[in-house]
């Protein structure tokens, strides 16, 4: 039987790789090959071979350096907003209290909501004349009357960094609770006997047993915040300063690509964002350390 | 020492109730807004609770667009990649927990680092092969890409469901000379029904909220999928936005969402830490 072994699992595992070669490895070669090219998709634009000439382009491409850094300052705050919100809400649902169930119930609705659809719910509460966040903001005196949150450069960001907040942190909680109710409650018992107060517990057991978990947790939330896409094209379309990498890169290659040659140019930005998550991506396995018998 | 006792439950339940209120109130909103007539919801002061509730934008949202039309769209390419995706996913999960043979770890690494592509990677060659085989703008043309993109996901949450079965009942039918396929089939897969219905609704929900993808390969309003659709709603005029309509249509497709959820949190949360978190 174990002869067969090998065989049988090579036709198990056959399907799923072959539906990623042709559906992810294959188009991310091309990618590769068409970077070194010069053309659009409309069929006049003949295709010209220009090495890393795409790459040249593209680093001297200020567009490019601005989506960049929005993606870096997008990245950066978001995740460590969700990651410290996350630990304190965590905190907090970990407690005995009235509800637990309907409230941790509760904090997977922003995740469960499609992002398209809650960032059009947010653009409404945003709406400069209408919308009730608007209005909180204006009555906390956080804003001028009539501000458009989400036409003004540097608000606008800020805008969608906090409907990315509200849609990751009550799952990042989550998660972490997760690792919260996995402390063996014989730590604390000890901790107390030896006169340990709440601030030593959580530094000296609770930090320490869940930092993992936070850790892992982190360079997925990386991963996907490199990558933002769906809340930046519907709150503004990447207007006043908002657009990232994956915007910029889309209008060039759909929007620009059949007018002009920007196919091959749209490609180039394609690796280099692939190779920019690349690096998080290999560290994020490495963490997981593959149980694997 | 008591007083202490009542600061802490009062910090505790300001706490909680934020948290709450935070969570819910982006749906909350979405709803009364809905249930507000235009010139309600177009207020200066727009008021906590709907004063007068009329279903009127529900009726439009079928009668001037074809709403309907995208939601079938969408139970169609998220059910169909759902099942693609559990049929091929549960026979690579079933090798990599059970299976002896060499380079598991490759395997399951690459089967990992799909689910990190990023998605605008490959967005531009796909559409350029999808166009190739005129897939564009059909469900096969979405179902393809989605398939691939859950099947990470899918494997890795079902490999862990598999390595916590029994090993006996497998064994015992091994020696009653049922093969692999068998096995899996009539043994392992319905034991682990409940993590199979976990899997699918995770499968089904990341498909069912997919944008990219959809709004490149899908560009006729006739084809757009449900959050397409609705990032997309125009009014009569370019500058008027159909705020109450685009409500009553997000409360429409994440009520069911929003409930399936509630019910199935328990799997959900331990299916989603299983496969992110938990090493």
């Amino acid at each position: 039987m174990n002869k067969k072994e090998p065989i049988v699992a090579f036709w198990m595992i056959f399907p799923a790789i072959f539906v990623i070669s042709v559906i992810a490895f294959f188009p991310l070669f091309k990618t590769f090959y068409d970077s070194f090219f010069d053309f659009g998709l409309n069929p006049m634009f003949k295709r010209e071979f220009v090495g890393f000439g795409n790459y040249i382009k593209l680093f001297n491409d200020s567009r490019f350096w601005a989506a960049f850094k929005t993606t870096i300052i997008f990245t950066v705050v978001s995740v460590l907003l969700e990651t410290v919100l996350g630990l304190l809400i965590a905190l907090v649902v970990h407690q005995n209290f009235k509800f637990r169930g309907l409230v941790r119930a509760a904090m997977l609705i922003p995740w469960a909501i499609p992002t398209a659809i809650s960032s059009q719910m947010w653009r409404w509460m945003f709406n400069d004349q209408f919308g009730i966040i608007s209005k909180l903001y204006e009555a906390l005196g956080i804003i001028k009357p009539g501000t458009p949150i989400l036409g003004r450069p540097g608000l606008a960001l800020w805008a969608i960094i906090q409907v990315d907040v509200w849609k990751t942190t009550p799952f990042m909680a989550l998660l972490i609770l997760a690792g919260l109710q996995l402390i063996p409650e014989q730590l604390y018992e000890a901790a107390k006997i030896d006169g340990a107060n709440m601030v030593q517990r959580f530094f000296k057991i609770t930090l320490p047993q869940i930092m993992q978990t936070i850790g892992i947790a982190l360079i997925f939330r990386t991963l996907d915040a490199l990558r933002v896409f769906d809340v930046v094209y519907v709150m503004t379309r990447g207007s006043v300063g908002t657009e990232t990498l994956s915007v910029y890169n889309r209008s060039l290659l759909m929007d620009r690509a059949f007018t002009g040659r920007w196919f091959g140019y749209g490609s180039s930005l394609s690796v280099v964002i692939f190779l920019l998550i690349s690096i998080f991506a290999i560290i994020y396995i490495k963490s997981l350390k593959l149980q694997i018998d | 020492m008591k007083y202490k006792r009542v600061i802490y439950k009062f910090f505790l339940y300001l706490a909680v109730i934020l948290i709450f209120i935070w969570c819910v109130f982006p749906f909350y909103w979405a709803i009364v807004s809905s249930l507000k007539p235009d010139k309600d919801l177009f207020e200066l002061n727009p008021s906590l609770f709907p004063r007068q509730i009329t279903f009127e934008n529900y009726i439009k949202v079928f009668s001037e667009r074809p709403f309907h039309i995208n939601i079938w769209n969408s139970i169609v390419v998220s059910g169909i990649t759902t099942l693609f995706s559990l049929a091929i996913g549960s026979l690579a999960a079933y090798a990599i927990a059970r299976l002896k043979f060499k380079g598991k770890i490759v395997v399951m690494s690459l089967i990992l680092a799909v689910s990190m592509f990023p998605q605008v990677s490959i967005l531009g060659s796909l559409f350029v092969i999808l166009r190739k085989f005129k897939l564009i703008n059909t469900y096969s043309g979405l179902i393809f890409p989605y398939v691939s993109m859950t099947l990470p996901l899918t494997t890795w949450i079902l490999q862990n469901f598999f390595r916590e079965l029994p090993k006996e009942v497998e064994e015992s039918a091994a020696i009653d000379g049922c093969s692999r396929f068998r096995t899996l089939w009539s043994i392992v897969l319905p034991m682990s029904a409940p993590g199979l219905v976990a899997t699918g609704l995770l499968t089904f929900i990341s498909a069912w909220n997919e944008f990219l993808y959809a709004l490149t390969f899908m560009q006729r309003p006739s084809k757009y999928t449900v959050p397409v659709a609705i990032a997309l709603f125009k009014g009569a005029s370019q500058y008027e936005i159909p705020w109450g309509q685009i409500m009553a249509a997000a409360v429409i497709v994440t009520t069911p969402l929003v409930a399936l959820v509630l019910i199935f949190q328990k799997k959900i949360i331990a299916g989603l830490s299983a496969g992110s978190v938990k090493g």
